[in-house]
């Protein structure tokens, strides 16, 4: 079956529409002037460097990569052993615990701000990155989870009998089989927690202190106030960053899984 | 999962000691205890809680916050904008997700990666971002505003920003992908078989598409709408940066309370009934799509 010119032409707007703002923001980057324009008459790298005179953008993204890091990295250490539970044995209360460690996709990220502001106001520990880090991963345990869930579920258990049949100790077991099997689950699972992570605003708003800010939160407060090249500069940055970080996902897993693990 | 009568050294180990996999759950689960439970529940005791101007919060147990956000008018407001917007945006990413990944599935070998790829790479971009190339495209000296002029269909500078119509349209940019994937997965089970043999047996295209497609990708469609309209009604980022002030919605409204007005057991209080109200919609429409379409899943 082949697409006539009407459903050509819709899918070219369509994809046009996808595309436009994030172009947009990509050409304004490159401008010459002081103000939003596009770069047609005169095209400058200027916003780019401007980049280097606001340290506040750079502290918020190494703080929002170490966030990513330290939470994806929890997170994953959480569900290992959870998703080996889930997918190997047969136990009363499977589905509804399953249920309940997907449940914080089904829970607003501004509940979650709102609920993780009231707690740590009580244990002091609002506006820290310890704070940040616990919200941060059990916003993101469900995606980690799930992924890994995935992987396990095709592991063959016949692998991890034969070796401990050759007199291999459960530790070597898991070390030697059962980790390697379940590594593509577990990097994708990492990276899309990461991803998740890096990208938050509406929890991370009510949580960040002025010297615990993500970069979306920075980005969010600057619009708020004005919209210059620079912020479109920061955000261009962004957007090639994580086009690049998308080639290699491609390349190493296949980005269609990863995102239909994101959608559903 | 695996063969669970096999009688393999771990399922030894396993019938031995039938807490392991409860071992194996335990951190995760303290760690949900700790870090889910206590937090909502402690929102909900606080959304509870009397607020007082001078003497802030007074822990007197009351519904007063309630009675408040379901008696005000200025709340009926808010919550009712919401759901027009989000019923709005369901509408829209329908409108246009449904068709394009219908074409995307009928696509040849390289295009469809490409396309799909390009479809939902945003996800990993984060809204604010995507939002700011809205922001800066509805502007009154931005691009739309310009060609709308250039076009003659406008005498004077158009702005989108703070406008429902803008809001929309940044949301539907936003959670279009979410539907693309929805039907797409519905596609790649549906029997391309279905649509030759009602070809050849003479059914119009048209026929084609409301007779033999529509109800095998309706879960699809279903579930879609629940994820986008889900994620619309509760939507921070982009009804505050597009709509601001001007285009209140019931997240924009909770975070006033909190940071601004500083009034927290109102806040909490619209917080607890947006999360009851999210999933309220998400349960019921989950069961109604599984027993309606109950032989789908099966086969």
């Amino acid at each position: 079956m082949r697409n006539g010119y009407l459903a050509l032409a819709f899918h070219t707007l369509f994809i046009l529409f996808s595309v436009a703002p994030l172009m947009v923001i990509c050409l304004v980057a490159f401008t010459d002037k002081g103000y939003l324009s596009m770069p047609f008459d005169g095209a400058s790298l200027r916003w780019f460097y401007a980049i280097l005179d606001n340290p506040e953008f750079i502290d918020a993204f190494w703080f929002s990569l170490y966030l990513g890091i330290a939470s994806a990295s929890i997170a994953l250490v959480l569900s290992v052993p959870a998703a080996l539970a889930i997918s190997r044995h047969r136990f009363p209360g499977r589905d509804g615990i399953n249920a309940f460690l997907l449940s914080p996709l089904m829970i607003p990220h501004l509940v979650l701000g709102v609920a993780f502001l009231r707690f740590f106001t009580a244990l002091d520990l609002n506006g820290t990155f310890v704070g940040l880090v616990l919200a941060h991963t059990l916003l993101i345990m469900p995606y980690a989870l799930r992924l890994v869930l995935s992987g396990a579920v095709g592991i063959d258990p016949t692998l991890e009998h034969a070796a401990s049949s050759l007199g291999a100790s459960r530790l070597t077991t898991f070390r030697r089989i059962t980790l390697p099997l379940l590594m593509p689950g577990v990097v994708s699972g990492w990276v899309l927690a990461f991803i998740t992570s890096f990208d938050e605003l509406t929890m991370s708003i009510f949580l960040a202190s002025p010297s615990t800010v993500t970069l979306p939160v920075r980005l969010y407060n600057y619009i708020e106030e004005t919209i210059d090249p620079l912020v479109t500069s920061v955000s261009a940055v962004l957007i090639i960053l994580t086009m690049l970080l998308m080639a290699v996902l491609d390349r190493i897993y296949g980005l269609e899984r990863l995102m239909i693990g994101k959608g559903q | 999962m695996n063969a669970a009568n096999s009688a393999s050294p771990a399922r030894q180990t396993a019938s031995r000691a039938p807490r392991g996999p409860y071992w194996l759950l335990s951190p995760a689960l303290l760690f949900y205890t700790l870090l889910l439970i206590v937090p909502i529940g402690m929102t909900a005791l606080l959304s509870l809680y009397a607020f007082d101007d001078i003497l802030g919060i007074q822990q007197q147990i009351s519904f007063n916050n309630y009675l408040e956000v379901l008696t005000d008018p200025y709340f009926h407001k808010i919550f009712l904008r919401t759901l027009v917007m989000s019923v709005l945006v369901v509408l829209v990413c329908v409108a246009l997700g449904v068709p394009e990944a219908y074409i995307l599935n009928r696509m040849g070998s390289p295009w469809k990666g490409i396309f799909l790829l390009v479809i939902l790479g945003p996800l990993l971009i984060s809204v604010v971002v995507r939002t700011l190339g809205w922001a800066i495209l509805f502007g009154r000296e931005g691009l739309i505003s310009e060609s709308l002029q250039l076009l003659g269909l406008s005498d004077g500078p158009v702005s989108l920003m703070y406008s429902q119509t803008g809001v929309v349209i940044a949301l539907v940019h936003v959670l279009v992908p979410f539907m693309v994937i929805s039907v797409w997965a519905s596609l790649q089970r549906l029997d391309p078989d279905t649509e030759r043999a009602a070809s050849s047996l003479c059914a119009k295209p048209w026929t084609i598409m409301r007779r033999v497609v529509m109800p095998q990708i309706m879960p699809g469609i279903l579930s879609g709408s629940v994820i986008v309209f889900a994620l619309a009604a509760t939507a921070f980022a982009t009804p505050a940066i597009i709509g601001g002030r001007r285009f209140k919605v019931v997240a924009t409204t909770a975070y006033d309370e909190f940071l601004n007005t500083l009034n927290w057991p109102l806040g909490a209080a619209i917080a607890v009934i947006l999360l009851l109200a999210n999933v309220a919609i998400i349960a019921s429409y989950n069961r109604y799509i599984e027993r309606k379409y109950a032989q789908v899943f099966e086969s």
